[in-house]
């Protein structure tokens, strides 16, 4: 099976002030159809460059975007108009990412137009019940629906064109906890119903556990870890990772959370160029960490970016129940 | 009773109440979670007990008492004295939350200030700016809020909490715009400052999870009222009101693994149609 | 009171008539205890637009009919506004000049509009060197006081009525270009831009359906500010002798003719004429701040 999407090599630098920020840093990735993928990592970390460089919104500096084996990496948007059908952005905060000034049922049949749908009725009536909203919402803006049926709004666009792959970046951050649970319920369904691509981008990882098989911690633009997202949960190799997991408040842990492993403390002026990323602030770093890590593969499918990968004995992690 | 003692608190905006009786107790040095969700009436809570409602709102009865003295009722607003030394609050977002105007070491020094402490400003803030884990205080201290991180921000609004070592803290959602690693960090740092100088604690979250790690009772409020209170033990374990459990069960649910990529045929995880109750 | 975006109002008990009507006064009634601006420049406005409209249909007395016998005349019963040194009639010169300079000040303010918010979107959108260049080219006629730069262009191409509003014309078209071009980016970096791109659509569809509308209202609330601001300098130019002349009953005109004749007592030859021009400056600036309002209202 091939791959429907793969980056190799991805890098994205942005100018600011005098220096140059490495956005995202030499990221390969790839994913299978049907596949949903998760992408972790604090702010800083590029998931959200990443994902702008996946749909094209943006130009990589280097590196190449490859869609079913068709290199769509310096394609102009006139050219990219087959792509944008297929793979479609979800947007963090849908009071921003639709037209404020747009009803419901302009939002939704846009896309539609554009590309020159005809039935564009039938069709935007099937999709938002696909996701669940009544033909009531269809007169109203955004400003006057809950968060919630927001989101739903954007998903319904995004799927209007039946596209095959979905990229959503941080798809819950602006609703409540419990309209969350409901948001991914309804992204797990349509992803098994429509057999979707999902790459789901957020600093959240009940997020990503709830929908990814698979998962990618990234930190200052590159890999630290990649592997099923159980394995990441529960095993972490990378120390980063671990310290990411085990600073994720549990509800079970009252009394049985191990000592905390912490990240060391570090002023901002002394952030690393070169070698490990992650040496300034890393409890374990060592001296090899100065050169570029190697990237060790831990168990078949599950691979991390760190000289102690494989060797660390204590699982600081979170086990699944 | 020492510590911070709520007692039938009742808030109204409009004629409207929006806290109704609550009844809240902070002991020194322990930390009382009150968990609920965004328009539950939890931060308009914490408001009044820093006698920093806005002007729409008005105690309408019960009343709140501080180290055995009464400092709010209907009548009586005392708050403004015992801000600062007896009380103090950190707010959510630390970057908005700083005057961005002024320099760090001077916001901490303000503080100060206006406690009656004038000396030796410039070396007490730094030690203060130092006991909030900052590395470099001296030299951090010169700097404007937009120059730092947001959990350095954080930190130096909890500097000017602690400022005055007040009786008790007020800390609504201080790391919910944080990165996960950082919000670790700063309640960590919170812990250490309630175990080494007895000062008592109300952390307020939307995120139960965040409340049972770091308190030893959790108070759940909705719609203005207190549902459910206890320890954080039994309040986990043994929910009784279907709002606490399903506030637990937000945190708590862990799906199947999914190590398999879904197939293409519709015999997906059985998730069911999407509810739509809570849109 | 809102317009949704596909012109229906928002519901409410009131709009359920099937002719709107009753529920019509209900709406404008509450629009003008909201906004009192739109009383004071709406009453003006119109008093100001039927006066000039009228006086330039019919007014009185011929505005250029010169009647030596009755030189001088304070305002009395058969010459409101009393008569010029010509013997003309004030009133109806000051009634024609009003509508002349409203006429001249529209063709300024739609001209400067349409060049201004046309390059500023062009500039805005395209970026890169178009942009830079078009930026120099308004930082340059920016660097001058507007009326001093149209005071420079109307003496260098001459003292015609075209050469007066090409002059002042030129020396608005920066602002709005600037404005133009403000919105343009901050509607670019927009979200929801983005996600146009993302659905396939085009560079010149997202220009116009997405960035235009956010553009046109603060530039409409510009250019009719400008209106009032162009009568000023227009009415300016001429009563420094710059562009329109005599005969012509301009306002500006008018007064500089009876500057000289305050002192000797006859004030009313450019009394009435300066309040003309103060009043209509007044009037389109409060229903400029209600176009503003309404757009601050609107916005989400």
């Amino acid at each position: 099976m091939r791959p429907l999407i793969e980056v190799r090599g991805l890098r994205k630098d942005y100018r600011r002030g005098g220096a140059v920020l490495h956005a995202v840093d030499g990221i390969d990735l790839a994913l299978m159809p049907g596949e949903a993928v998760g992408v972790i990592g604090e702010s800083g970390a590029g998931k959200s460059t990443l994902a702008r460089l996946i749909t094209r919104l943006e130009r990589p500096t280097s590196g190449g975007v490859f869609y079913q084996d068709t290199d769509v990496t310096s394609l102009s948007d006139r050219a990219l108009r087959r792509f944008r059908r297929e793979v479609q952005p979800v947007f963090q905060d849908p009071l921003t990412a639709l037209n404020p000034r747009w009803v419901v049922r302009r939002l939704i049949t846009e896309p539609l137009k554009i590309y020159g749908e005809r039935d564009a009725e039938r069709r935007v009536d099937e999709v938002l019940r696909d996701v669940g909203l009544g033909k009531d919402l269809m007169t109203r803006h955004p400003r006057d629906l809950s968060g919630g049926e927001r989101q739903r709004v954007a998903i319904a666009r995004a799927l209007v064109l039946r596209p095959s792959m979905l990229v959503l970046d941080e798809p819950t951050a602006s609703v409540d906890m419990a309209t969350k649970r409901t948001l991914l319920a309804l992204l797990n369904r349509l992803q098994s119903e429509h057999g979707l691509t999902c790459l789901y981008i957020s600093h959240d990882i009940r997020t990503i556990e709830e929908t990814c098989s698979r998962t990618i911690v990234m930190y200052r633009g590159r890999l630290a870890e990649e592997g099923p997202t159980t394995a990441i949960l529960s095993s972490p190799s990378h120390v980063y990772t671990q310290i990411l997991m085990s600073s994720i408040p549990r509800i079970d842990s009252a009394e049985t959370r191990p000592g905390r492993l912490r990240a060391r403390p570090f002023s901002r002026q002394h952030l690393p160029d070169t070698g490990c990323l992650f040496a300034h602030s890393c409890p374990r770093v060592q001296p090899e960490c100065a050169t570029d890590p190697p990237v060790v593969e831990v168990t078949p499918g599950h691979r991390a970016a760190c000289v102690l990968a494989g060797r660390a004995s204590d699982h600081s992690g979170v086990t699944p129940s | 009773m020492p510590g911070l003692e709520i007692d039938g608190l009742r808030v109204s905006i409009g004629g409207r109440d929006v806290v109704r009786a609550v009844d809240l107790h902070i002991a020194p040095g322990s930390c009382a979670g009150l968990v609920g969700e965004s328009g539950s009436g939890k931060s308009l809570l914490a408001l009044a007990s820093v006698g920093l409602l806005p002007r729409a709102a008005r105690v309408t009865a019960g009343r709140i008492i501080l180290g055995g003295d009464v400092t709010v009722t209907a009548d009586l607003d005392r708050t403004a004295k015992v801000r600062g030394s007896g009380i103090a609050m950190i707010f959510q977002s630390p970057r908005t939350a700083l005057n961005p105007l002024l320099r760090v070491g001077h916001q901490v020094g303000r503080v100060l200030r206006r406690n009656g402490q004038h000396a030796d400003l410039t070396r007490r803030c730094a030690e203060l700016l130092g006991a909030v884990g900052i590395l470099e205080p001296g030299k951090v201290a010169r700097l404007y809020p937009h120059e730092l991180s947001g959990g350095m921000c954080q930190r130096v609004m909890i500097a000017m909490g602690i400022a005055c070592e007040p009786q008790m803290l007020i800390a609504d959602e201080p790391t919910t715009a944080l990165d996960v690693t950082v919000q670790a960090d700063i309640l960590d740092l919170l812990d250490d400052i309630r175990s080494r100088t007895r000062m008592g604690m109300l952390l307020i979250s939307h995120d139960m999870s965040v409340v049972a790690e770091r308190c030893d009772s959790i108070s759940v409020m909705w719609r203005g009222a207190i549902v459910e209170a206890g320890t954080s033990r039994t309040v986990i374990g043994s929910p009784r009101h279907p709002f606490t459990a399903e506030l637990v069960r937000d945190v708590a649910h862990r799906p199947q693994p999914k190590d398999r990529p879904a197939q293409r045929s519709p015999a997906g995880p059985a998730d069911g149609p999407p509810t739509e109750a809570r849109g | 009171m809102d317009l949704t975006d596909d012109g229906r109002t928002r519901g409410r008990p009131d709009d359920a008539g099937p002719a709107g009507g009753p529920g019509r006064s209900a709406r404008l009634r509450s629009e003008l205890k909201r906004h009192p601006s739109l009383v004071a420049g709406g009453a003006l406005a119109a008093a100001t637009m039927i006066v000039a409209v009228a006086g330039h249909l019919a007014p009185p007395h011929n505005p250029l009919a010169i009647n030596p016998g009755h030189s001088l005349a304070p305002p009395g019963p058969g010459h409101w506004f009393g008569t010029d040194q010509f013997g003309r009639d004030v009133f109806s010169r000051v009634l024609y000049g009003l509508g002349l300079d409203v006429v001249i000040g529209l063709i300024v303010a739609a001209l400067a509009f349409a060049v201004g918010s046309m390059a500023g979107l062009v500039s805005g959108y395209l970026g890169g060197w178009i942009d830079d260049i078009v930026m120099r080219v308004a930082d340059l006629l920016m660097s001058f006081p507007s009326f001093l730069l149209a005071l420079s262009i109307a003496v260098v191409l001459g003292n015609t009525v075209r050469n007066v509003i090409i002059a002042v014309t030129i020396a608005y078209v920066p602002y709005l270009l600037r404005l133009t071009r403000g919105s343009v980016l901050a509607a670019r970096g927009a979200d929801y831009v983005l996600g146009a791109r993302a659905v396939g659509a085009s560079r010149s569809r997202v220009m116009t359906l997405h960035i235009l509308p956010n553009v046109v209202g603060p530039a409409m609330v510009q250019a009719t500010l400008m209106l009032g601001w162009a009568i000023l300098d227009v009415s300016g130019l001429s009563f420094l002798g710059v562009g329109i002349q005599p005969p012509s009953p301009e306002l500006g005109v008018q007064v500089a003719q009876g500057a000289s004749y305050i002192t000797s007592g006859q004030w009313w030859i450019s009394v009435f004429p300066g309040a003309a021009i103060i009043l209509a400056v007044l009037a389109i600036n409060f229903l400029g701040d209600y176009a503003d309002d309404k757009l601050r209202g609107q916005g989400s």
